[in-house]
């Protein structure tokens, strides 16, 4: 924008490029050198290896540390068990999100909409901390407040551990979900359901070819958070994960004492979450985010 | 420092460069090398190398630079933002004109990486940081005769083997404790007085035991192994070879099938043996004494076979620009009237002897064990596993820190 | 509408589960600030109104609050510059690489926040010296900026260029342009985009505890070092209940300000 003169037409209309290239170069320098510059550095030192005594770094070559990870059953089976959460959260979001954000979007009154958002985004202000506590008080077996709920029925808490970390988990990026879902049902319009209705569809139907289509960008883009945030999460486990740990607890508890065994196993949720948003991107979902 | 960050600058852009920044510390020149023949093999000559870390201040301790960085466990530094009855920096600062700055840590870990990222003067640091801080030049040796509290610190607290170097005290002793063995008396009816119930596989209260969620746990099961099989051969819970570190494993192993939750933070353990989601395992004296605070059935104790425990010692970073502020921390921290106020208000026994007639309560001391030496004679102070073998055997090869770590997260994976 | 009146029903009820199940554990952590007990054990023994007060006069909390709130403003405003200059080049223009910018920026919030906090954390301390409040703003700049990026890039588009074109017709310069035409009309969509950035950066931990320097403590840092340590966990209830109760009008402002069908899904 500076390249922009004093005359009719500015500087940069004449010159697209440079106008260009004035508008990326700060973000880029900034994304490009603060941000994919430090993650290239944390991964070369994946490749190296730390004195056993001190835990500073020794910068010689190795692939042990990637052999460390993917020969131990331990640390693969973390791998699955961390993925099997993320998806299970993913899934558990979406389940609830749907019929809330359809309500929301079609069902309430237009008026009450801003307030029904306000209520959705409000737990986002608890912190995350006293929110997961709180959680370990809901959960608590025999006295927690979801033991009391379920006792009509029979159920107990499920407890810390496994299905703790996944009901937690959902619990914080349940908003993450139901707001692209909730703007992207907005965006439908009526005229294309009574279209549906005009043509015969059922309720179903018209649930199934016209508005999951429209949706399904806004899905999309709401798993891409709700996956990749309960990948990469350990606080949670540590406190209702019960003996439970997931990958980010590796990542914790080494990066001390060896960082490059830290850095190889940081490099797999990296390359799920890169592999998930190659294959997202197709969806066009990533415009929508 | 300046130029060892200028080395790793050139590190990154050529391999021999790699090199010459790896051998930039005395210690780790000869440990780059064998960690490139592919082995764990110790740094052998680091323990008979000249000391680490320079030289100490000679003194006096002279006009303050104006502030004092300060590294801590939380509740170590209180400057009355938790609670305004609760401060012992204030004063300090209007004292001696040094301002301090604070910052808390975790876990031993974090300590030591927090040291290692520099912009620090001083630390709190227990046994299983203080010599990794020690051999990795982080630390300077401290003279003790400009520190004249450390006259009234307990002797058997004074140039411990995880505070000191071949007679060279390297900071002054802050407070100690032991790891003990708690239980809740509603799901343990008869007193316990031994580990046993959470190591073995016939304990009765499987899936409600726990443990402290850190590497340095594999030494509490070295202490039991100790007792119970003592053709292991273990004299130091911290010093051990292969063949004692498996046995030491394969016991956490076993214990894993009965633990219900590993803790690391006290407010989930006191939660969790309150409302009986843990019914035995590892805890604190000051962890007892909140949750019975609470109305809590709990006992604690220490077990039969011994107990790990803690020290910790305030130690000065190398190179700090704050030399005589540093050295006025450390004096003020361990003085009789901080060292008691701290005690109470972290729950440990503080290492100033002249600090039980000044504390609150004054069963304090009494309740902690402050100056009770039969009572820490079976308390191994954490420390930290060297590939040279703590206990001084000098026919085998000990499991390094690093190793203990990697172990630790595979178990708990 | 197509909706039945059954379904209607039926997602109604739905939506009151749904919100108990986002309200009830908000409930534990009032209650919880009344408790008296220090650990937060459930359900609690006794109740007590010591730690409102307490927390009134707390002097940690309110310099935590300051701390967090300057780094959340600071933080924001880079991300606000950031972010809008990168939509503005990929809203309005068609160039090589497009695809792999608008997904670089994703990248900070998208990876776990354990690996962008020790990478961070690795460059600061190796090459810059360590760490202080510089290095902390910089992390949360960093991850803000998607944020503000989903926002204006959502208006950009569906702006389109006609009205700037237009104003370029009738003479006005690039730098008049964006400031009498493009910026007003991006005005809200930027609001949206501030206020969520300022909420992601206020409750960040993991990358604030990788980056934060010597004695700077923010409200999460001070929450942290005040749960695990119980000398006074309830006061920590305490005060993220007032942040529940204090948030709920700027929310409401935000959504007043963006209008829910031309926010996409930025609220994000």
């Amino acid at each position: 924008m500076t390249t922009t003169t004093a005359t009719s037409r500015g500087f940069g209309y004449r010159h697209p490029n440079l106008r260009l290239a004035g508008l990326l170069s700060a973000p880029m320098a900034w994304l490009v050198v603060v941000y994919l510059g430090s993650l290239a550095a944390l991964f070369l030192t994946a490749f190296w290896t730390v004195d056993d005594f001190t835990g500073q770094l020794v910068r010689t070559f190795t692939l042990k540390n990637f052999q460390q990870v993917f020969t131990s059953s331990a640390y693969l089976g973390s791998v699955v068990r961390t993925l099997g959460i993320a998806l299970l959260v993913t899934l558990f979001c979406l389940v609830l999100a749907m019929p809330l954000a359809f309500f929301m979007a079609r069902v309430a009154r237009p008026s009450w909409r801003p307030l029904l958002v306000a209520l959705v985004l409000t737990p986002l202000w608890a912190s995350y901390l006293v929110k997961v506590y709180a959680w370990r008080a809901m959960l608590q077996p025999e006295t927690g407040v979801l033991g009391w709920f379920l006792a009509p029925f029979g159920l107990d808490s499920p407890g810390y551990g496994f299905l703790g970390i996944v009901i937690t988990l959902t619990y914080l990026w349940l908003p993450y979900m139901i707001l692209p879902i909730y703007a992207g049902l907005t965006r439908l319009p009526d005229s294309m359901l009574d279209a549906s209705a005009d043509l015969g569809a059922k309720g179903g139907r018209t649930f199934r070819s016209v508005v999951m289509p429209i949706i399904f960008p806004s899905i999309v883009a709401g798993s891409v958070f709700t996956f990749s945030l309960s990948l990469g999460d350990y606080i949670t486990a540590q406190i209702v994960g019960g003996k439970v740990t997931m990958l980010g607890n590796i990542v914790q508890t080494t990066y001390v004492t060896n960082l490059p065994f830290a850095a190889a196993v940081a490099t797999i949720p990296v390359v799920i979450v890169l592999l998930y948003l190659f294959a997202v991107r197709r969806s066009g979902a990533l415009d929508n985010l | 420092m300046q130029t060892k960050r200028l080395l790793k600058v050139a590190a990154v852009g050529s391999a021999v460069a790699m090199l010459v920044a790896a051998c930039g510390g005395s210690t780790s020149g000869d440990s780059s090398s064998s960690a490139a023949a592919g082995g764990s093999a110790a740094p052998a000559s680091s323990a008979a190398a000249a000391a680490p870390g320079g030289a100490a201040y000679a003194g006096p301790v002279g006009e303050g630079e104006g502030q004092v960085n300060v590294l801590a466990w939380p509740g170590y530094v209180e400057n009355g933002s938790t609670d305004p009855a609760v401060d012992w920096v204030t004063d300090f600062e209007k004292e001696t004109g040094c301002k301090v700055n604070l910052k808390t840590f975790g876990t031993s870990d974090e300590a030591v990486k927090l040291v290692q990222g520099g912009g620090w003067d001083v630390v709190s640091a227990s046994g299983d940081a203080t010599l990794r801080l020690i051999y990795g030049d982080s630390v300077q040796p401290v003279n003790t005769d400009l520190v004249p509290s450390y006259a009234d610190i307990f002797e058997d607290l004074k140039l411990q083997s995880f505070n000191s170097v071949n007679g060279v005290p390297y900071g002054i002793p802050h407070g100690r404790g032991a790891n003990l063995i708690m239980w809740n008396t509603d799901k343990v009816t008869t007193p316990v007085d031994s580990w046993a119930d959470t190591f073995e596989a016939d304990s009765p209260y499987a899936g409600a035991v726990t443990a402290y969620d850190s590497p340095i746990f594999i030494a509490d099961a070295a202490v039991y192994l100790m007792a119970t099989q003592p053709e292991l051969g273990i004299t130091d819970p911290y010093a051990l070879d292969q063949t004692q570190f498996d046995a030491a494993m394969a016991l956490l192993e076993q214990q894993k099938a009965l633990v219900g939750e590993y803790w690391s933070d006290y407010t989930k353990a006191i939660q969790a043996f309150n409302s009986g989601t843990t019914a035995i395992g590892t805890s604190w004296q000051v962890i007892a004494n909140l949750a019975k605070a609470e109305g809590g059935k709990v006992e604690a104790t220490k077990a039969k076979e011994g107990a790990t425990g803690w020290s910790d010692t305030w130690m000065i970073v190398n190179d700090t620009p704050n030399i005589n502020c540093a050295y006025k921390w450390v004096d003020h921290i361990a003085s009789p009237e901080t060292n008691a106020q701290v005690a109470e208000w972290f729950g440990e026994a503080p290492s100033n002897a002249k600090s039980c007639d000044l504390t609150a309560d004054k069963a304090f001391c009494e309740t902690f064990h402050a100056g009770d030496t039969e009572y820490w004679k079976d308390v191994y102070y954490w420390n930290t596993p060297t590939a040279t073998c703590l206990d001084g055997r000098t026919d085998t090869q000990c499991v390094p820190y690093s190793e203990w770590a990697t172990a630790w997260s595979a178990l708990r994976s | 509408m197509s909706i039945s009146r059954g379904t209607k029903i039926v997602l109604s009820i739905f939506a009151v589960i749904a919100f108990g199940f986002i309200y009830v554990p908000l409930g534990v952590i009032l209650i919880n600030s009344f408790s008296v007990d220090k650990s937060l054990t459930w359900p609690p023994s006794g109740f007590t109104t010591e730690w409102w007060g307490k927390a009134v006069q707390n002097e940690g909390v309110r310099e935590a609050l300051v701390t967090s709130v300057g780094v959340a403003v600071v933080a924001t405003l880079l991300a606000l510059v950031l972010g809008t200059l990168l939509a503005l080049a990929l809203g309005r223009y068609a160039f090589f690489g497009r695809e792999s910018i608008s997904m670089l920026v994703i990248l900070p919030i998208a990876l776990p926040g354990i690996v962008t906090g020790i990478a961070l954390n690795n460059v600061f301390t190796t090459f810059l010296g360590g760490l202080t409040i510089v290095t902390l703003i910089v992390g949360h700049a960093t991850f803000c900026i998607v944020v503000v990026f989903n926002n204006t890039i959502a208006r950009i588009r569906r702006m389109g260029g006609n009205v700037e074109e237009a104003s370029a017709d009738l003479g006005a310069g690039g730098w008049t342009t964006f400031r009498l035409v493009t910026f007003p009309l991006m005005r809200s969509a930027l609001v949206a985009g501030a206020i969520l950035a300022f909420g992601l950066s206020f409750d960040e931990i993991i990358v604030t505890t990788f980056t934060a320097g010597p004695g700077i403590t923010t409200l999460p840092i001070w929450i942290y070092q005040n749960l695990f340590r119980p000398n006074q966990a309830p006061i920590v209830n305490v005060v993220a209940a007032a942040l529940v109760i204090v948030s709920i009008l700027p929310i409401y402002v935000a959504q007043r300000f963006s209008n829910a069908d031309e926010r996409g899904a930025g609220l994000i």
